[in-house]
């Protein structure tokens, strides 16, 4: 009953605010605030009740605050929740990104209220993607948060956002449709003829049937990868990221993609065990591929935002590569593949934080000077020393410093993932040489040098974006951006939304325990179901 | 009913139909004797008879099923389906039509030809012999070429004669698949052609399975008998496009589905392959030609062709799973009040009609968005409204009964349908983001002159709308619980 108001919470919060008309921008903005608080509280609740237990426990067995309603009895598929070591961190990662961003768009001018209802629908479709122990329920979830992800890109984006929106629905709906494909695929094959997660993880579909257990993964894996995103089906994620809104954009990397790598842990591991197992060495080599490929091209951009976007497909590929070792079952032993386990999950709450965080503070750039463009920008420390040293934060914990979130989890993803494949591996810890060059360049670029910012346009001013400048010709010439030395520093709310994205980086960083504490009994039993 | 005696109990198996007909007789002899101004009273009637109907239907729908008049007439889940989907949605769409035909000359026609002709829909659905099969082709057709053409003016008198012509032509098709099945069994009835059809020529059997599919393919819109869909659909009036769309098109399908349980079920011919091709050209045509129509009614015109190639797809595995009978009755259901949604859309804006035109003459209305958002999402397939519950269904009865290429060939479809929604919708939701976050004159008049005569909507229209998306969003939610009622496994 408690996750069930912890998912539906801010969708009722959202109604509320489609619903009170009279109800003032900033009040609009505060409701979201408030009810993204109390949910975050909630699961804070949920978290401190929960018992991981000893040994392997989650996925198919030890899942707390489980909900099992009839929802479609002709293909037996149900309303079934339930919380484990998978989900419940990326549970917390949710409502603490959602509300960072509900503080950070503290002074959103433009349609506050169905701005916030938006991100308040998005937050349910995540939460309840995340929750979902049925096939259907995950993807109704998973389908929603596109949904609602292409009306706050459409409707709150800059730049070309309409055609960035629709190659987003697009690409992502053909990869939820290959999902559905697959899930019926494992209806189909399983036994008892059943959507139930925890029913097929514990009798898995399609045993001895390897080309077909082989194309239903195909079919699962393909609507993954697109959504995670996975070289090559990555193409959609800079235009949608760079065209975005930063909270946006933040949500986008820190949570959308994550139902994309939490689906390969949470679906086709556990439940097409022997298939997973086959074409295990295929995800380390995606894996692979995807960091190199998205470090190269992050290195290449011109624009920080688009540049943060590359450096998601980067990160995620450390994921695939762990979750693939894993699956390397003749070739490791079962300590090393539940390490490259633990260390893929923890990436994902890791990048989650920090790439927020970057996100973020990408929006503050645009706030100050309606670019990202890498040139017109320079020696912000100077002028902007707060936004600087998030800034800082923020790229040393996402090139993977020791310290923070990010080198526990790629560290464990290595570590685990030597034995398996120690070709992949070294190829994957060039990837972090890289990142670590290419974060530094966008430093130095950004912050160091004579002082360079776009001339400070005034938030309030243009809070409705570029469109209303090319509406009249006239104004357009004394709006051209000039050259300044100035920019504002950060203001209270950003840094009340950034900075503690960045704390808590940290404290995952040197203090690990308290995570690993509830992932390694869930990663241990994939591990032992994937091992079956 | 069951202490009556066997005869009563007969007549009483057809009490939905016989309202239907108490209810348009009487609703012409009452239009008779009522003044122009007070034709809502013959709405009323029609409008209670269709809700006596469907109550009737949805009471007979738990007893188990039977063939009644020598066999004729299948009273089953299929039946009992299209009963109460057919009788609701003519009920919603006389209310639809009296926004524009309140107070016109031949209002009580209107309706009177908007009863018979659901009346045929249920027919269609319900026949089990070829020879009632082919009145009830006529008798969803003939009262249709009226409505198709009733504000007789230029474009509606054109999608007339084609929907007749082309009607005609088909019907001939028909008739001459009926005689080449009865010169091949030398019976009508399905259940004995079942038994006679599998030692029946082939050829025979060939001419005659391609004419009838051919009359219920042409009812439902199906390629390549689809030709009038478009042009009907753009020709005539929102609310008689959303008839025309709707309710012969369930009674037709579930003919489809009958005549391949039944009579075609074991004949040599591969007949679920040439559905299943039907189908799948059906979605990819329909969906291809929506691209690039800028006219909403013509693309939902070509989206309903597309919607019929995915009910086409539990046609061809009428006879192969267990799922099929529930996957059509959900389907069915949910593509009746989408579509009827998404058509009230359109209605509530009469004089738009192209995409950018309704966008301006919605502008300000934002729950009216959001409903048509949910309606054309629904029409896409998105969770969680009543067609996704349908389009699940579905797709796990192609695959299981063999035809897992086609649920591939349909998901690729449902992708691409997105992309002509989407087309409607982010104009319309992001008109209306503009209209409401600048208030400066720059965006107000521009296009607001030039859809000046657009920017009316209709109240009744608005009402459907709002209701079809509700009920949209909680025939998918609630499934559950009505499949339960509906169909007790």
């Amino acid at each position: 009953m408690l996750l069930t108001v912890v998912i539906f919470l801010p969708l009722v919060a959202a109604g509320v605010l489609l619903a009170a008309r009279g109800l003032s921008g900033r009040a609009a903005i505060w409701v979201w605030i408030a009810a993204a608080a109390v949910d975050l509280a909630l699961i804070g609740w949920m978290w401190w009740r929960f018992e991981p237990g000893e040994g392997a426990s989650g996925v198919v067995d030890g899942l707390a605050h489980e909900v099992d309603l009839q929802w479609i009895p002709t293909v037996d598929a149900g309303y079934h929740i339930g919380v484990d070591g998978l989900s419940l961190p990326l549970l917390a990662l949710t409502g603490v990104l959602f509300l960072a961003c509900a503080i950070y768009s503290l002074r959103e001018q433009d349609r506050p209220h169905t701005y916030a209802a938006l991100f308040l629908f998005l937050q349910t479709a995540c939460l309840g993607t995340f929750a979902s122990l049925d096939l259907i329920l995950f993807f109704v979830f998973f389908d929603l948060s596109i949904v609602g992800m292409y009306f706050v890109i459409a409707g709150w984006g800059h730049g070309n956002a309409r055609r960035s929106a629709l190659k987003f629905f697009l690409y992502t709906f053909i990869g939820s449709l290959a999902l559905l494909v697959g899930f019926i695929g494992l209806f189909l094959g399983s036994e008892e003829r059943t959507f139930d997660m925890v029913a097929l993880a514990a009798n898995p579909p399609l045993a001895d049937s390897p080309v077909t257990g082989g194309l239903v993964l195909l079919a699962i894996g393909l609507g993954l990868a697109v959504k995670t995103p996975l070289f090559p089906f990555h193409t959609w994620l800079p235009d949608a990221h760079t065209d975005a809104p930063a909270a946006g954009s933040a949500v986008l990397a820190g949570i959308l993609l994550k139902l994309g790598t939490y689906g390969f842990v949470r679906i086709a591991m556990p439940i097409l065990p022997e298939a997973w197992q086959r074409w295990a060495m295929v995800a380390v080599v995606v894996g692979v591929i995807s960091v190199l490929w998205g470090a190269f091209v992050a290195l290449a951009q011109t624009d920080v935002k688009r540049m943060i976007a590359y450096t998601s497909v980067n990160h995620m590929g450390y994921v695939l590569l762990g979750l693939g070792a894993a699956g390397l079952v003749a070739s490791a032993d079962e300590g090393a593949r539940t390490v490259a386990t633990v260390g893929a999950m923890y990436q994902m709450v890791s990048h989650g934080l920090l790439t927020g965080a970057l996100f973020l503070l990408s929006g503050v750039l645009w706030s100050r000077g309606r670019t990202y463009a890498f040139d017109r920008w320079g020696g912000l420390a100077r002028p902007a020393p707060v936004f600087a040293a998030c800034f800082a934060v923020a790229a040393f914990g996402s090139l993977g410093l020791p310290g923070f979130s990010g080198f526990i989890a790629e560290f464990q993803v290595f570590t685990g993932a030597l034995q398996a494949a120690p070709v992949a591996t070294v190829l994957a810890v060039l990837g972090i040489l890289v990142t670590a060059g290419l974060f530094l360049l966008a430093l130095q670029r950004l912050l160091t040098g004579d002082t360079l910012a776009p001339s400070e346009a005034d938030p309030d001013e243009t809070g409705g974006g570029p469109a209303p400048q090319r509406a009249d010709g006239d104004t357009a010439i004394t709006t051209r951006p000039r050259t300044a030395t100035r920019m504002q520093d950060l203001r209270g709310h950003e840094v009340a939304s950034i900075v503690p994205l960045l704390v808590l980086a940290l404290v995952l960083g040197l203090l690990p325990r308290a995570l690993l504490d509830v992932l390694e009994p869930a990663a241990m039993a994939v591990v032992e179901l994937v091992g079956r | 009913m069951t202490g009556m005696s066997g005869g009563g109990e007969r007549v009483l198996a057809l009490l939905p139909e016989l309202l239907l007909l108490l209810g348009a007789v009487g609703g012409l002899l009452l239009g008779l004797w009522t003044p122009q101004h007070r034709q809502w009273r013959v709405r009323l009637l029609v409008t209670v008879a269709c809700l006596a109907s469907a109550v009737a239907a949805a009471v007979a729908l738990p007893e188990p099923a039977e063939r009644v008049f020598e066999g004729t007439w299948v009273v089953d889940t299929t039946t009992g389906v299209v009963r109460i989907v057919v009788a609701l949605g003519v009920a919603v769409l006389v209310w639809l039509a009296s926004a524009s035909l309140a107070g016109h000359p031949r209002e009580t026609e209107a309706y009177v030809l908007m009863v018979l002709g659901g009346l045929g829909s249920i027919a269609l659905a319900a026949s089990g012999d070829l020879l009632l099969l082919v009145a009830a082709y006529l008798l969803a057709s003939v009262p249709l070429y009226a409505l198709a053409g009733f504000a007789k003016d230029s474009a509606g008198v054109e999608a007339t004669m084609k929907y007749y012509l082309m009607g005609a032509f088909v019907g001939v098709l028909m008739l001459v698949g009926v005689a080449a099945l009865v010169l091949a069994a030398g019976t009508t009835g399905y259940l004995d052609l079942a038994a006679l059809l599998p030692e029946a020529s082939p050829a025979l059997l060939a001419i005659g399975i391609l004419g009838v599919l051919a009359g219920v393919g042409f009812k439902a819109g199906a390629v390549p008998v689809h030709f009038w869909v478009p042009d009907v659909t753009a020709g005539t009036t929102p609310p008689m496009a959303a008839y025309i769309t709707t309710i012969p098109k369930v009674g037709a399908v579930a003919a489809a589905f009958r005549l391949l349980a039944e009579p075609f079920a074991s004949v040599p011919l591969d007949v679920p392959l040439l559905v299943a091709v039907i189908a799948a050209v059906s979605m990819t045509l329909g969906n291809l030609a929506a691209f690039n129509q800028t006219d909403v009614l013509r693309l939902l015109a070509y989206s309903t062709i597309s919607q019929v190639g995915y009910l086409f797809m539990v046609v061809a595995v009428a006879a192969r799973t267990d799922l099929a009978v529930p996957a059509l009755a959900v389907y069915l259901a949910a593509y009746a009040v989408t579509n009827i949604g998404a058509f009230a859309a359109v209605a509530a804006a009469p004089g738009a009609r192209t995409i950018t035109d309704w966008a301006t003459a919605v502008g300000r209305h934002r729950w009216l968005v959001v409903s048509l958002v949910v309606c054309l999402l629904g029409l896409v397939g998105t969770p969680p409204t009543a067609v996704f519950v349908g389009k699940l269904v579905v797709f796990v009865a192609a695959w299981d009964g063999g035809f897992a290429w086609l649920v591939v060939v349909a998901a690729i479809n449902t992708v691409a349908s997105l992309f002509y929604y989407l087309r409607w919708i982010a104009p319309a939701a992001t008109g209306v983001a503009t209209s409401e976050s600048t208030t400066t004159a720059g965006w107000g008049t521009g296009p607001g002159t030039s859809a000046g005569t657009a920017q009316r909507v209709v109240l009744k229209p608005i009402v459907v709308l709002h209701t079809a998306a509700v009920v949209s969003l909680l025939l998918g939610i609630g499934s559950g619980v009505w499949l339960a009622v509906l169909l007790p496994s």
